[in-house]
């Protein structure tokens, strides 16, 4: 924009040489590493290499294993069902916080640390924590029976059916106070002269949330969608610190398949199969965006 | 490149938020304190707030506890006797694998993992932001949108070509190679931060200080640096949370002995050896997290402005 080109002619590769100095970094890792290491993966996905990398390829052969092995399609299962729980509670909880923080209320900013802090601690942190408010032998499940409840049950840690909303849980506690700070700042970027026309109208307040604000908060809530479903991709961490996959393989999570292939089991074909269904996946999130955002033209709230 | 202006209307709306947040008070008069919908508004916001603070308030008191206390009560009891010995274990004693020098090791080498990490990518990226910004050339905003694509890619894609290359340079499992990995991986987010910010700065300034004969690396430390001192800081808040916060990284390109913080936390309490203390791997995890809390506690509305802009990084 500013400092583009001035007339000058000679030599074209050394006008503006600083920039491309300066540029290199940038250039070796978007050209050598995430198209270079993206498009190596893919390719060596198609042979059979075990310890280390090689060149004899077998087609389709390490996809038709993957999704033949009872521990990848367990990994998919819980990826679908976390992802489409974590993204709609996060979605409600997000906004019903943000709302009510938008109600003019006081200590905001109290709230706002309070709802945001376990944002900025490590899933491994937040994992190790909710495995122990979790653990059926002191934690919540004891609590409650020390209460006159003896037969309470709420193990969600150990019980291979629902660990996977025990992890949910924990997540929805790190990333929620994220969608409520997106959420609100959604909120105030609206016409106050909106909420006014609605009192005027005699709308309920709920009604012209859902009716008129949350439509116009469309950019806002893709954004967030694509953030959130991002990270859901590459749930790893959360639950390596939570259950390390147990109990069995039942919480089994796409990304911790991928590194126990390579860096465990020493099956890399398997490893590099299952990272590329992830870019796949990936892109099944980002291409329907990127037709949204700028497909059927300019339309912004 | 639409995404990157989504971006930019939600940091836009964030820093909106932060200004009315600075405020205080505002809008029409207060209603009555006490009416139902207050009540119902506080009601539901402090069970909110209490359900977040909750695991916080169970780790403090856990690591305050001795061990047959533990087993005695359950974990919202409040210690009867306060003790500190198991942070100086988590500390100092606390065993992985066969070294029993406690989390302390794992921290020095997030430190040594952390500040050069934040100074490389910090200073590539601002440079590499300048230069979109200002110094546009051929090809420049393809390199760039190749980038910001890279960063939706899930990183298990790229992790092992970039093994290979590490070993081939003989710097896999050090911390050397492990600082190079987070300099490329935060290079996507802090580019695109440096460069939305550059481009927001007057125009005038920097052709004013082209028509007084200043060059590309004089311009950028005499005028675009000390203008942007708040954008540096966020990048540095952004940066700092989250190599610290890494797990996949430091286990993948790291070994035992360069392990940083996290991943020696996880080792020490998902150990499978041994009695679970589980006092000591409380204070263990309030010891890693306290380095990202502290940031968070005071950098305040810097840090929504950084996750803003960060939380793609996811």
């Amino acid at each position: 924009m500013t400092g583009q080109a001035q007339a000058g002619r000679p030599n074209k590769l050394l006008r503006n040489l600083n920039a491309k100095i300066a540029s290199i970094p940038m250039i070796l890792t978007a050209l050598v590493i995430f198209v270079g290491g993206t498009f190596w993966t893919v390719f060596y996905s198609f042979t059979n290499s075990k310890l280390l990398p090689r060149l004899s390829f077998v087609g389709f052969d390490q996809y038709h294993r993957l999704w033949a092995a009872p521990r990848w399609v367990t990994a998919i299962e819980n990826l679908a069902l976390y992802g489409v729980l974590s993204l709609i509670f996060s979605l409600v909880i997000g906004f019903v916080l943000a709302a009510l923080m938008d109600q003019k209320i006081r200590f905001e900013n109290t709230f706002r640390t309070i709802f945001l802090y376990p944002f900025a601690l490590s899933f491994i942190v937040t994992g190790l924590v909710w495995q122990w408010v979790l653990n059926p032998d002191f934690g919540v499940q004891s609590v409650v029976r020390s209460l006159g409840w003896t037969s309470f049950t709420f193990n969600p840690l150990y019980t291979p059916e629902i660990v996977i909303y025990g992890i949910l849980i924990a997540a929805l506690w790190q990333g929620t106070g994220l969608v409520m700070c997106l959420m609100l700042a959604g909120l105030r970027g609206i016409d106050e002269d909106i909420w006014k026309a609605a009192r005027v109208d005699g709308i309920p307040m709920w009604k012209t949330y859902l009716l008129v604000v949350i439509p116009m908060m469309r950019p806002v809530f893709i954004t967030t969608i694509v953030i959130i479903a991002s990270g859901i991709v590459k749930v790893y961490d959360l639950v390596v610190a939570q259950t390390s996959g147990g109990p069995g393989i039942s919480s089994e999570v796409p990304a911790k398949y991928v590194y126990d292939y390579m860096f465990q089991a020493q099956n890399l074909g398997q490893g590099f199969a299952a990272s590329t269904m992830m870019l796949v996946t990936v892109a099944i999130i980002i291409v329907p965006w990127a037709y949204l955002e700028f497909g059927g033209g300019r339309k912004r709230g | 490149m639409a995404d990157i202006e989504t971006l930019n209307t939600t940091a836009a709306g964030i820093d909106a938020v932060s200004q009315r947040l600075g405020d205080g008070p505002s809008g029409p008069k207060p209603r009555p304190t006490l009416s139902a919908r207050n009540i119902m508004l506080y009601g539901t916001l402090t069970v909110a707030a209490l359900y977040y603070l909750l695991p916080l308030y169970v780790m403090v008191v856990t690591s305050l506890k001795g061990m047959p206390e533990i087993r005695l009560g359950n974990i919202f009891s409040p210690p009867m006797e306060i003790t500190f010995e198991p942070w100086v274990k988590a500390w100092a004693e606390a065993c992985t694998g066969l070294n029993c020098d406690g989390l302390s090791r794992g921290f020095w080498n997030s430190v040594r993992i952390t500040v050069p990490s934040v100074i490389i990518s910090i200073a590539i990226a601002s440079v590499n932001g300048y230069a979109l910004a200002n110094w546009r050339f051929k090809g420049s905003e393809l390199f760039f949108s190749i980038l910001i694509i890279g960063a939706f890619i899930p990183y298990q894609v790229m992790i092992y070509p970039i093994v290979i290359i590490l070993r081939e340079i003989g710097i896999y499992g050090t911390l050397t190679g492990l600082v190079i990995v987070h300099s490329i991986f935060g290079m996507p987010i802090l580019t695109l931060l440096f460069r939305n910010y550059f481009v927001s700065l007057p125009e005038e300034l920097f052709k004013a200080a082209r028509v007084d004969g200043a060059g590309f690396w004089q311009i950028f430390l005499k005028i675009m640096m000390p203008m942007s001192l708040p954008i540096f800081v966020v990048a540095m808040i952004l940066q700092v949370t989250g190599i610290w916060n890494d797990f996949l990284f430091g286990v993948v390109f790291t070994r035992p002995d360069t392990y940083p913080m996290t991943v020696q936390l996880n080792n020490i309490v998902n150990s499978v050896q041994g009695v679970k203390e589980y006092n000591v791997n409380m204070a263990a995890t309030i010891l890693t997290g306290l380095v990202p809390l502290i940031v968070y506690f005071v950098s305040g509305r810097l840090f929504v402005r950084g996750i803003a802009a960060g939380a793609v990084k996811g």
